[in-house]
């Protein structure tokens, strides 16, 4: 089978450690995103499995072959760019036939796969112009179409979407995402939109100063994020990350385990799990709230947190509210119907089950 | 208000227009007046004021290939048909032979840099910082010592190597502006690295290599000073031959050499012009931006 394997995956350009012993597994048929701010290292990896780049140190495993020393007409590995590096003297046809002739096709051969090609990504009435003729969406769709149509190893990305407008960003994001599903093979996708990431990704690599900071599916890097940073990183609007210390830790109904936490002199508690038990009280922990686990209350009791409504930014639906609370910053989304005025004191009570507790180092505590 | 006619944006009006052909008239107007010298009769050409109505005549063309040279002699083949040979044939093989070198260099230089890459780069051009005078005594002493006077390989050579620095820093700024994605694009699609140079690179460059190619044929085209000391009689070129024509009996014959000049330019004239699109793009290469 052909998987990607990388161990302990490393770069170094002079003095900058872009990619720092990276291990990472993608399986046949898994399409895995690298997530992560620019200059995160994603691009440098991806280069390296594509072998534009050679890796300082560390393995690179295709289908279970180091391919570390081969140059990159040789992996057998597809890439898209993220200027889709179409080649502008040639026609579509001729750029899609392009891979095809170092395989040493026959010309029969070559129409054939190109036929079928066109026909996936829709490409049959554009096959005879060129690259500039071409509008953003028909591009993108070539340089998908030139990797694609002969059968590597595997798929890279880089950035696929990032060059779309909105509209062809989603209808790209589906017609990609059906085209890879049809192919067993191990795909990777840089990207630093989350949404991208989120919703192509069957699991997500989420990068940071050249180290993969989780690897998960999309579901748990949402709802297990191991650190601060993965929890700030994932999630529109992002996560709100107080810092708080904690009091004590009670048993809440039921079983379940309920947190006592001092937030700038105001008391809140609120359900935790139980791994929680295990902090020593009085130290130092972040908390975690997704704006969407924020619910308004009344203010006063102990399970809610007093703030003044500072700013109201409509999203359509819903509306995200600005909140002052002793100074520091909190979101919260609510439903557009919802009546408020700035200015005005709430109560902020937190979703059962969704409060994340960060220790003092920031991971995440279960 | 008044109403003002509304002009498109990016449409001249007549007046700029009109200013504009004045000015270019002022630029154009000493090749138009050799162009129209050439066609003039000897007394025509030398008339006070300007002549700018008169009958027009081919003698002076004709004289630049057949004339009398010596008094009540008859008329004798001057030569020039082969001259002008040489100039096609020296120019013509030294330019492409530089382009040929220089591409290959620049794409060294562009894509696998030596460790002081700019240093070799400086001293490729050293050798254009000072007047060609001044290097011509050791280049004189070396034809002289290995038997190159005279000879087309020599002033080839010479040529070629004269325009090599240019030919490479032109055509390395055009390889520095290409989108490296494209290359990897293509090793990824299995090119070996003289196919993405040959396949990919190249193609892209095609308008740049066009404005070297212009430039450096006008450079050689018009150069004097190597030719007049490193060529002989068979290998002379056209701007030595003109210079000899200067003089004579009855004083400089100005129809004669307007007609011989007007001959001189039209190769520049007609590569320029084949070449004029690729011209343009190349010297805007890399201004506009993706």
């Amino acid at each position: 089978m052909s998987e990607i394997r990388l161990q302990q995956l490393t770069k170094r350009f002079q003095n900058l450690l872009a990619v720092d012993r990276v291990d990472l597994e993608v399986a046949p048929g898994e399409v895995m995103c690298l997530l992560g701010p620019s200059g995160c290292g994603k691009t440098t990896t991806l280069r390296m499995i594509a072998g534009l780049e050679s890796a300082t140190d560390g393995n690179i495993l295709i289908a279970g072959k180091r391919v570390n020393d081969l140059p990159a007409r040789e992996r057998n590995v597809a890439m898209t760019f993220q200027f889709y590096a179409l080649y502008p003297s040639l026609t579509v046809a001729e750029n899609l036939a392009y891979p095809l002739h170092a395989d040493g096709l026959s010309r029969t051969q070559i129409n054939e796969r190109i036929a079928q090609v066109s026909k996936v990504l829709d490409l049959e009435g554009i096959l005879k112009r060129r690259p500039h003729q071409l509008g953003e969406g028909e591009k993108q769709r070539v340089a998908v179409g030139r990797s694609i149509v002969r059968q590597p190893t595997c798929f890279l990305f880089d950035e696929p979407l990032s060059r779309l407008d909105i509209q062809l960003r989603q209808q790209m994001r589906t017609q990609i995402k059906e085209v890879l599903e049809k192919l067993d093979k191990p795909t990777v996708i840089v990207t630093h939109d989350q949404i991208e990431a989120l919703t192509m990704a069957d699991r997500i690599a989420v990068m940071r100063d050249g180290r993969i900071e989780q690897v998960a599916t999309p579901h748990d890097l949402f709802a297990y994020p191991v650190n601060t940073f993965v929890a700030g990183f994932i999630g529109t609007p992002q996560m709100n990350l107080v810092e708080a210390t904690l009091r004590a830790v009670e048993d809440g109904p039921d079983g379940t385990a309920r947190g006592r936490f001092d937030l700038l002199g105001e008391s809140f508690a609120a359900r935790v799990e139980p791994g929680v038990r295990r902090l020593p009280a009085g130290g130092r922990v972040t908390l975690g709230v997704r704006p969407r686990s924020f619910v308004l209350a009344p203010p006063g009791g102990e399970e809610t947190l007093r703030a003044t409504l500072d700013l109201v930014e409509p999203m359509g639906a819903e509306l995200l509210l600005h909140l002052l609370q002793h100074g520091s910053d909190l979101r919260c989304v609510v439903r557009h119907t919802t009546r408020v005025t700035v200015g005005e004191t709430v109560g902020l009570r937190c979703k059962p089950g969704q409060l994340h507790v960060f220790d003092e180092n920031g991971a995440l505590v279960q | 208000m008044a109403s003002r006619e509304v002009r498109a944006i990016g449409q001249a009006g007549w007046g700029r227009t009109l200013g504009a052909a004045a000015i270019s008239l002022i630029y154009f107007f000493p090749v138009l007046f050799i162009i129209m010298t050439a066609f003039k009769t000897r007394s025509d050409a030398l008339a006070w004021p300007i002549k700018f109505i008169f009958t027009p005549t081919l003698s002076n063309f004709i004289s630049v290939f057949f004339r009398v040279t010596v008094e009540g002699g008859a008329a004798e083949a001057t030569g020039f048909g082969l001259y002008f040979f040489n100039s096609l044939f020296i120019g013509g093989t030294s330019v492409l032979l530089a382009l040929i070198i220089g591409t290959s260099a620049a794409y060294g230089f562009s894509r696998f840099p030596l460790r002081g890459n700019d240093t070799y780069l400086f001293m490729i051009l050293t050798t254009r910082m000072m007047p060609p005078i001044i290097a011509i005594i050791p280049i004189f002493v070396l034809f002289n010592v290995f038997g190159l006077s005279g000879t087309y390989i020599g002033i080839i050579a010479l040529y070629t190597a004269f325009n090599l620095p240019f030919s490479i820093w032109m055509v390395k700024s055009f390889f520095d502006d290409l989108d490296r994605d494209m290359e990897d694009a293509a090793r990824m699609d299995g090119s070996s690295e003289w196919k993405v140079f040959r396949k990919i690179c190249l193609p892209q460059v095609y308008a740049g290599l066009a404005a070297t190619f212009v430039f450096a044929v006008i450079l050689t085209w018009n150069e004097f000073v190597f030719a007049l000391l490193l060529t002989g009689t068979q290998t002379r070129t056209v701007p030595v031959q003109i210079v000899r024509t200067i003089g004579g009996a009855l004083g400089v014959d100005w129809g004669l050499l307007s007609a011989l000049e007007t001959l001189f330019i039209i190769p520049v004239v007609l590569v320029t012009f084949a070449l004029q699109n690729q011209l343009l793009r190349g010297v805007t290469f890399g201004t506009i931006r993706r």
